[in-house]
């Protein structure tokens, strides 16, 4: 083996390092250390000086190993292992000590954290000296991407991406894509028709021919890596043919068994064969399994659907033994839009919500002032009367401690669309109850501005309960809002016919299984979690897979179909360049050690390593391509055979051993 | 007499727990400068050699911390660790070393607050129990 050569470098990062640490003393004390050749500090090493120092010297004082102690190995490893690299080292012969995120930024006495950086870059030295050149190996990727989510989101990232003319399977668990955006009315600040903007897109994706729409299905597995994931689909059995049925609709108009229609919010009812809403893409009927009396009663009662359906698109075959489906495809990456659920406002007893009838979330009255929804754009009470009087809740279940901390951005804007659509569409007076009134977007303030000429009463206060406890005859028949207006510095108490709560964006109850299927990562408030907050905020931690839209967190529809199309072009640029870097720190096996015991082949998930006969003796062979370099094998293993490249027995023992040592 | 500064040896998965400590950094959350982290893919990747280093070095306690067991990178990296830390566990008072000695944590990426919160608590919990009674063998055993 050459002589190992070490190069250890300090990195002052402007004063976040050197303000609290003195650099000086530690790039001295590293140079003491055993096989350490040059040791410096400097100002910004992942800047070009910085980066050059570290190629001289691989070139001029032949050093063949490199540790830089500066940021985490997260941030900044990839750049300097490219330095090494670019100056002729393999990359591999790196390694980073923490001493920024894990010491200046979290201790701020400088004698110990003086220390602490004596240690840890120690500990770095003797771990990099048994560091070995890895070889990187490339693999094809696959150009066909999986987009998880019908919704604007995930329409708009498999339109970008399918008008590049690459192939896009979209799986959307609903009977029809379209998502939260459909249900909408209006639009703020524009109040230009939910509708009348989405419907087009829908079709597009409908019609596309680079688009593999898989409705009313459910991915089901995902395997593989970044480039070549496998994907397994369930597509649900809607119990019709669909390769005949026409979308007449006769089915449905003549189907005797009805219940709350989803879509609607329960407003109005559907039957057990449905289509979910006019423009329904795909344009199919779904039939409700525990609601068909025909389905319910094993084919002996009912059957009204079989009997009209023109296209025999529904026969008692169909209905009765149809089963999901599970399709199998590869993909390259995968874009998760799985968007939101709203808050459940029942579970702030004080507000009424699901006690009162007109109490109504956000979505309910989407439904109310939507032309085409159940009261024909006509803002009626549940008695079809004409509210005299309605009050607009903010902030239920936001910016609340008691439920979700954060702030859920769009009720501000759709709340004073309420406020504005009301005077519009009746002659109800409106309050509105807010805490701060957030109009942060383009064209937002005006709109707020333009609304407070509207004769629209603003009131600065949280609603303390909504209760139908009159007081007073004007209370009498009328819900009664409860709330302090702090800027009068009072309770008041304002009667009302009907009451909009501004629910909270929170993430979908079913977050936790998507985040398992995706290996994604989840924040505190429920919501995927991005790569980084700031300068990488569509990837997740798992390369290859990217979020977009209110899966990721609240945020409206501008805002989310910017991060669809960012999501898009990052599943382009992969496509583009058409070849990933393999992981390289994976399992080796070393073959005169291995009894072919097969505890690696037991413990590992991915099935990468196998048992084979090798010339008459068992031993445990490792695919690398499936091989993600966890090190459960290694643990394992009983004789020792298998290790992990880069993060070898021998390494970790020298690093530990390095940190327990005393200056 | 200098009060007794415990020294702990955290090993820390990549992607959760190394990452929420990045997070602390990041946040400005202080904690302890006890602790040194060494970073591992997983926490499933944690050989109990590694643990018994630290402890034979001297080290007054141990903290291994990963994902939660529906975060992992690798599936199910952290049941293999929790398998490995079991009997771990039962080792302890063999080799005359306290339970209380040894920590198993689990801490996502966004944790970056319980991780500060888990060290304070872990130099606390060590201040009272004072010195491993393998420290010893660090004061002898000089770093060059």
């Amino acid at each position: 083996m050459e002589e190992v050569k070490i190069g250890v470098y300090i990195c002052h990062c402007g004063l976040n390092i050197a303000g609290v640490v003195n650099v000086e003393e530690v790039a001295r004390y590293a140079g003491t250390l055993p096989n350490v050749v040059v040791s410096r500090d400097y100002r910004y090493m992942c800047s070009d000086p910085g980066q050059d120092l570290i190629k001289n010297d691989i070139k001029e004082l032949g050093i063949n190993r490199v540790v830089v102690a500066s940021c985490s190995p997260r941030m900044h490893e990839p750049t300097f292992r490219k330095a090494c690299q670019d100056g002729g080292l393999n990359p591999y012969l790196y390694e980073q000590a923490n001493i920024r995120e894990h010491c200046s930024w979290v201790h701020d006495d400088k004698t110990i954290n003086t220390k602490k950086s004596k240690d840890l870059v120690r500990a770095a030295v003797k771990r990099v000296y048994y560091h070995e050149p890895l070889e990187v190996k490339e693999a094809p990727v696959n150009p066909n991407v999986l987009v998880v989510g019908g919704g604007i989101a995930g329409m708009q990232a498999a339109l970008d991406i399918a008008n590049g003319e690459h192939k896009v399977y979209l799986v959307e668990k609903d009977p029809s894509i379209g998502g939260h955006m459909i249900q909408l009315d209006r639009t703020f600040p524009t109040l230009d028709c939910s509708e009348c903007i989405l419907t087009p897109k829908m079709a597009d994706v409908g019609h596309h021919a680079f688009i593999e729409l898989l409705a009313y299905s459910e991915v089901e597995e995902v395997s593989g890596a970044i480039g070549q994931f496998k994907v397994k689909v369930r597509k649900k059995a809607r119990y019709i043919d669909e390769s005949k049925c026409v979308g007449c609709g006769v089915c449905e108009e003549k189907c005797p068994w009805k219940t709350d229609s989803e879509f609607e919010m329960g407003l109005a009812k559907r039957k057990a064969i449905y289509i979910p809403f006019a423009q329904a893409i795909p344009n199919l009927p779904v039939v409700d399994p525990d609601l068909c009396a025909y389905i319910q009663s094993d084919g002996k009662k009912c059957g009204a659907c079989i009997k009209l359906c023109e296209a025999e698109a529904i026969t008692p075959e169909t209905l009765l033994n149809q089963m999901d489906q599970i399709v199998e495809f590869d993909v390259g990456s995968i874009i998760v839009a799985t968007g939101y659920d709203q808050f459940d406002p029942s579970v702030i007893p004080q507000y009424g919500y699901g006690k009162y009838d007109n109490v109504l979330t956000g979505l309910h009255f989407e439904r109310i002032t939507c032309a085409a929804g159940p009261t024909g754009g006509k803002v009626l009470l549940k008695d079809g009367r004409e509210p005299e009087s309605v009050a607009i809740v903010h902030c239920v279940g936001s910016r609340d401690q008691n439920y979700h901390e954060y702030c859920s951005r769009v009720c501000c804007m759709y709340g004073l669309k309420y406020a504005h659509l009301i005077k519009e569409l009746s002659k109800a007076d409106v309050y509105e109850f807010y805490i701060d009134m957030r109009c942060f977007g383009e064209g937002f303030e005006e709109f707020y501005k333009r609304l407070s000429e509207e004769g629209i009463n603003f009131i600065r206060g949280k609603v303390a309960k909504i209760t139908d406890q009159a007081i007073t005859e004007e209370e009498k028949g009328k819900l009664v809002v409860v709330a302090e207006d702090t800027l009068l510095g009072k309770m008041i108490r304002v009667p009302a016919d009907m009451v909009i709560l501004c629910a909270a964006l929170e993430a979908r109850s079913d977050a936790d299984k998507v985040a398992s299927l995706f290996a994604l990562n989840r924040r505190a408030d429920g919501f995927f979690l991005e790569r980084h907050v700031k300068l990488d905020p569509v990837a997740t931690p798992t390369d290859g897979v990217f979020i977009a839209g209110c899966c990721e967190g609240p945020r409206d529809i501008p805002d989310t179909v910017a991060q669809a199309e960012a999501t898009a072009a990052k599943a382009l640029s992969l496509i583009s360049k058409g070849t990933i870097t393999l992981e390289a720190a994976i399992s080796h096996v070393d073959e005169t050690v291995c009894h072919g015991c097969g505890r690696c082949e037991e413990i590992c998930t991915f099935h990468a390593p196998k048992v084979i006969s090798k010339d008459g003796v068992m031993v445990s062979e490792v695919n690398e391509t499936l091989c993600k370099g966890c090190g459960a094998c290694a643990v394992v293993c009983p004789t020792g055979a298998i290790s992990i490249k880069h993060f070898t027995q021998e390494e970790i023992l020298a690093q530990v051993g390095a940190l327990t040592e005393v200056q | 007499m200098d009060e007794f500064e415990p020294q702990i040896i955290a090993f820390c998965c990549n992607w959760c727990t190394y990452a929420a400590a990045d997070l602390a950094g990041t946040s400005r959350v202080h904690y302890p400068a006890n602790v040194r982290i060494v970073r591992l893919m997983c926490s499933g990747m944690v050989d109990p050699m590694y643990v018994l280093k630290a402890f034979e070095g001297g080290a007054d306690g141990v903290l291994v911390a990963g994902c939660h067991l529906v975060d992992c990178h690798y599936i199910d990296g952290p049941e293999k660790c929790d398998a490995m830390f079991a009997k771990l566990s039962k080792m302890m008072h063999v080799l005359g070393l306290e339970d209380e000695r040894l920590r198993r944590e689990m801490i996502s990426t966004s944790e970056g607050t319980v991780f500060a919160r888990v060290v304070k608590e872990f130099v606390d919990q060590l201040k009272k129990l004072g010195p491993s009674p393998f420290s010893s063998l660090r004061k002898e055993k000089v770093a060059v």
